[in-house]
């Protein structure tokens, strides 16, 4: 597969899996502003999905399109970080690991508004704005449940230290990552990684909370089609409908 | 047929989450081109990317040039520059404050120092550290459309739509939809 088309689908299925968790918990939220947000938040990822798959499918030009990408691929082609698949949890697992990928996200995007690919930066010029919304309205929430009471305090922790092996995954570059830095399409980890540690750090260091060690064992394996078995369940629901009855049609 | 009355035809085309502001208003519409007798190309730009209402839009549009007798419409969806609220109207501003919606209170996120020159991947890390500091944005002050009081307070920063927050006037003790500066 075209490194391109490879980098495009990890965008579009980082996005995708982490909107279908969230809309796990439309009409569920543990309050209902906390409800909507969520619902508003995976909205706008499926939104940038849809515009990172058209794309990747045009450039792959073998008439897949979005529909196909989302509900005719099986979890071992699908490419997004372990982190994003992970379950929804307690309300702290669902916003520390918001809260992680908002962070990454966020200054991701933001290099891909320079990339050398128009059309990369056209999609995350349009994203950014509603990436950093995103961030600010998590990191606030990071704050507030950190230096919180005792319990949402120890909560959060939890949350924090059982997820933080999941975050060094999107700066470990592989061989289609080095590609895209190397043609100018995508940012190189190192520095990514350094504004991820520091804001990171600055909003745990805020909310009271303990930063586990920047050099701690990380998960990884997601990027090439190794998932954990929570992708399998969350595809089985998602693409029930079009494995039943293919080409249905609203 | 010219350009004009195409415009002319598009501010009658309402927002169909917002009915009282059009399209136009709304600053969706960013070109229009005559391109033939009966054709013209209508470049729009999508408010939030994931709005499920800018298809609906995209199909109102062209059954409103289509009843007005142009044979030919085509629909250029144009992401850059991404779609901002100081594009809204100064008259789509005061139609949205008298259905009850709070118009947007102050400049939009600035993404302007992002996005150019388009040299090299690498960020002005800088300039994104700003955007997410804590307490680095000002709170908007947001004039209660009710009663024009501003002493009103967020109850949540998402509404019932991905451009609206919900806040409430602590004087005449309404809730309102605030649309959200983006």
């Amino acid at each position: 597969m075209d490194n391109k088309v490879n980098y495009l689908l990890r965008l579009g299925d980082n996005a995708m899996v982490l909107s279908q968790r969230l809309c796990e918990l439309c009409g569920k939220g543990p309050a209902l502003e906390e409800d909507m947000a969520l619902s508003n938040v995976s909205l706008d990822l499926l939104g940038q999905t849809r515009m990172w798959y058209t794309y990747a499918a045009e450039l792959e030009g073998q008439g897949r399109d979005e529909d196909k990408l989302a509900y005719l691929r099986d979890a071992h082609d699908f490419k997004n970080v372990l982190l994003v698949e992970q379950p929804n949890g307690n309300y702290a697992h669902t916003l520390v690991r918001q809260f992680f990928f908002d962070t990454w996200h966020y200054f991701l995007i933001g290099s891909l508004t320079r990339s050398s690919d128009p059309r990369i930066a056209e999609i995350a010029e349009k994203s950014l704005k509603e990436v950093t919304y995103h961030l600010r309205r998590s990191g606030d929430l990071i704050v507030r449940l950190g230096d919180g009471t005792e319990t949402s305090k120890r909560f959060t922790q939890t949350a924090v230290d059982e997820l933080w092996m999941y975050t060094g995954e999107v700066f470990n570059y592989d061989a289609v990552d080095e590609a895209m830095v190397a043609e100018g399409v995508a940012p190189a980890s190192a520095a990514l990684r350094e504004q991820w540690l520091s804001h990171v750090s600055d909003i745990l260091g805020e909310a009271t909370l303990s930063m586990p060690p920047s050099d701690a064992w990380m998960q990884k394996g997601g990027k090439q089609g190794r998932h954990s078995e929570h992708l399998g369940y969350l595809l089985a629901e998602m693409q029930f409908l079009q494995r039943a009855y293919p080409g249905s049609e609203w | 047929m010219d350009a004009g009355r195409v415009w002319e035809l598009l501010e009658q085309v309402s927002d169909p989450e917002i009915p009282v502001i059009s399209v136009v208003d709304l600053g969706i519409v960013r070109d229009v081109q005559v391109t033939g007798p009966s054709s013209c190309a209508v470049t729009i730009t999508p408010t939030y990317s994931g709005c499920p209402a800018m298809q609906v839009i995209a199909d109102a549009v062209q059954s409103a040039l289509r009843d007005a007798g142009i044979r030919q419409v085509d629909i250029i969806t144009r992401l850059s520059p991404a779609w901002t609220t100081d594009w809204m109207s100064t008259s789509g501003k005061a139609k949205l404050k008298g259905y009850g919606i709070a118009p947007p209170a102050q400049s939009v996120i600035d993404i302007s120092g992002l996005r150019s020159p388009r040299t090299a991947p690498a960020a002005p890390f800088d300039a994104l550290r700003a955007g997410v500091a804590r307490g680095a944005v000002p709170a908007p002050q947001v004039v209660c459309p009710h009663c024009g009081s501003s002493h009103t307070e967020i109850t949540s920063q998402f509404g019932s739509t991905p451009c609206k927050a919900l806040y409430k006037c602590l004087d005449c003790r309404e809730p309102f939809d605030y649309f959200k500066c983006h």
